[in-house]
């Protein structure tokens, strides 16, 4: 078993070293029963949740029902949404493969494709690629203690990850989840949140710069720096997975914390942003130093990442 | 029947190799037109060569240096339409597909090499079709150059090609050498075989001596050995950020580039502002905002981690994935580069080793 995360799908990738050659020019034999990987397929937006301002989460369903029953996934992949007319954007999965049927994006209105999502209405019709990445290897976190670390928007492909510990949580050690928003008005997916606070199964630590007043009396978190949460937690570093999302300010911070517990650098898993324009290998926008991160990422180990010279 | 008896007499010694006589190539070429359009190098400003189609076959360029642009615009266009789509109906394929077969005429060693690391890059996983639908259409003849001072393909393995043609032509004294590679490149020959005679003895010891020859010419020295173990160290060296300087950003080497892919994808609305189109262009790894993210944040915001990002990418980043530098020594980013960077020099100076010529400016 490869000790890296990813590392089968770069394995799949590196199967191009083993392309067999070309006799002459025949290469059509090759791609039989090959999609174009650009084609988008279409969905419906099915349902808004405008759970923070410019952080709303859109459902979606493909048009075509036999994919919505065979769309699955990894936590941590993505898709490439098309907003007809305007463009294509990359953006994590926030529902779990666990809960098949529909798609859950959490989009940030953030560029030119994000601000035509948040005009659409329910029933309109998008285009849809994916998963792509290499998204979480669920099999080998499989008998692991989790820590999850999410900031601010980070939540959004690790939600992903956490409802899909929680259904199979027997499969699953400990479990701690540090989220930190800048309040408490900022924080995403509150309801399953509170749900989260609730259950015995899972330790979920909420940590905010600021409590809004009127999220005074029933605030049930912390209030600092996501690192303020480690003294809260007590994680063995050998059983451990530790995965992180978060704004690039977090990660050093967050980094240092887990290296002075000693995590071995392939035991910290980041999830990592950049440009795309085809989710597939192929544009070169994403390239990290020597990576795309549409392909060997999104999700990197620390020692994969540490090596990559513009990581973040 | 012996074996022996068999091979002597039903396969003839060097069955895939025949002589066209210089004079008769012209014949040829037109009467290639059975099998589709024909392209091949032009001289489209004095010294300035391009591929074009060759409505008279007497305007080609038998020995044409490097073309402006390599073959890959046959593959890869520069621009082109992705998808039609309604907000009503989602995205549908193109009515217009470009199926027509095409054939062209002068490819060099480089040049084939070229198509083949493309061919790596759009395969795999997520096969690009429209590529390959143009590649299963495109004959290729090669036609083994001779080298000028820009060139340095001997360095990166690729002065020589073994396959990725249908015919090869290599010049003797009044006539060349020819290589046939596939089936279909022997129908080529087969359909006008009155142009062509079996080879000689002569021809073969001709044919030796011109490769040898040729093997000599070649100047330029870029050693491959560790270069990415030696641009990882190099990675903070001050190389880079004289070269930001002195680069324009301008894309021209990437364009110009025979293996170079990067694409821009987005989406154009018609007036109706229900249909319109997605289209696939050219990228340049250079251009300022190649790596900028939705919000506004630019990974590579500096020129000099631009220009250094497509050296890494070529020498470093490609060669881990594909085993090879993605670069094939053709010489083209030397000779359009409006700033004169000149890439041999680059590594030179990276390896530390003493550069000879300077570069024009």
């Amino acid at each position: 078993m490869p000790d890296r995360v990813g590392f089968d799908i770069t394995t799949a990738r590196t199967g191009f070293n083993t392309f067999p050659e070309r006799v002459g020019l025949d290469i059509l034999s090759e791609r039989v029963g090959k999609q174009d990987p650009h084609k988008p397929e279409p969905a419906r937006l099915v349902r808004i949740d405008p759970m923070v301002e410019d952080h709303w989460l859109f459902q979606f369903r493909f048009v075509e029902e036999r994919l919505n029953r065979e769309f699955s996934y990894r936590p941590g992949q993505f898709v490439m949404l098309s907003v007809i007319g305007v463009g294509e954007a990359p953006i994590s999965i926030s529902s779990s493969p666990t809960r098949p049927g529909m798609i859950e994006l959490c989009v940030r209105r953030t560029g030119r494709v994000t601000d035509a999502l948040y005009r659409l209405k329910e029933n309109d019709l998008v285009g849809i690629r994916g998963p792509y990445g290499n998204g979480f290897n669920v099999d080998k976190l499989k008998g692991n203690d989790l820590l999850i670390i999410a900031g601010g928007l980070g939540m959004a492909p690790l939600r992903s990850l956490v409802w899909y510990v929680l259904d199979n949580r027997k499969d699953f050690g400990d479990i701690n989840l540090m989220y930190g928003a800048r309040t408490s008005g900022d924080l995403l997916f509150k309801n399953e949140i509170d749900l989260l606070l609730n259950r015995k199964d899972i330790k979920c630590l909420l940590i905010v710069e600021r409590v809004q007043y009127e999220h005074r009396v029933n605030w049930r978190g912390h209030t600092g720096l996501i690192t303020d949460l480690f003294k809260h937690v007590e994680v063995n570093p050998k059983s451990t997975y530790a995965a992180i999302c978060g704004p690039p300010v977090m990660y050093k911070f967050v980094l240092q914390k887990l290296l002075e517990l000693e995590f071995s650098k392939d035991r910290i898993l980041m999830s990592l942003e950049r440009k795309m324009k085809c989710g597939i290998g192929k544009c070169a926008h994403c390239t990290i130093g020597y990576k795309y991160t549409c392909i060997h990422g999104p999700i990197f180990t620390y020692w994969d990442a540490m090596n990559l010279p513009e990581m973040i | 029947m012996g074996h022996s008896e068999l091979t002597g007499e039903l396969i003839p010694r060097h069955l895939n190799v025949r002589v066209i006589a210089k004079d008769n190539l012209e014949t040829f070429l037109g009467g290639l037109r059975e099998f589709g359009e024909v392209f091949g190098p032009v001289e489209k400003e004095r010294g300035a060569y391009i591929y074009a189609q060759l409505t008279d076959v007497k305007n080609v360029v038998q020995d044409a240096q490097r073309t402006v642009l390599p073959p890959k615009k046959y593959l890869y266009p520069q621009k082109e339409e992705l998808f039609r789509f309604s907000t009503q109906e989602g995205y549908r394929k193109p009515e217009s597909v470009d199926k027509g077969r095409k054939i062209l005429f002068g490819v060099h060693p480089c040049d084939i090499h070229g198509l083949s690391i493309l061919d790596k890059v759009f395969a795999g996983r997520y096969h690009e079709p429209r590529y390959f639908d143009r590649r299963d259409n495109l004959i290729i003849i090669g036609m083994n150059c001779l080298p000028d001072e820009r060139c340095f393909c001997y360095s990166m393995g690729t002065d020589w090609v073994e396959k990725g043609f249908d015919l090869f032509l290599t010049e003797l004294e009044d006539s060349y050498f020819v290589k046939i590679g596939t089936s279909c490149g022997e129908d080529l020959v087969h359909a006008q075989a009155e142009l062509f005679r079996p080879v000689t003895d002569e021809d073969i010891q001709l044919y030796k001596e011109r490769v040898n020859e040729r093997n000599k010419m070649f100047v330029n020295r870029v050693e491959l050995a560790n270069l990415p173990q030696i641009l990882e160290l190099e990675y903070e060296s001050e190389v880079w950020e004289e070269l930001g300087r002195k680069c324009l950003s301008c894309g021209a080497c990437s364009a110009v580039c025979p293996t170079c892919y990067c694409y821009e994808v987005y989406d154009v609305l018609d007036l109706n502002v229900e249909t319109g189109s997605r289209i696939r262009r050219w990228d340049a790894c250079l251009f300022k905002d190649f790596a900028k993210v939705a919000g506004g944040h630019n990974f590579r915001e500096e020129r000099s981690t631009r220009v250094k990002h497509r050296f890494y990418h070529k020498q470093v980043t490609f060669v881990e994935e594909f085993g090879r530098p993605s670069c094939v020594g053709c010489g083209r980013c030397v000779t359009q580069c409006p700033a004169g960077i000149n890439l041999i020099d680059v590594f030179k100076e990276i390896r530390g080793e003493k550069v000879v010529h300077k570069s024009a400016r």
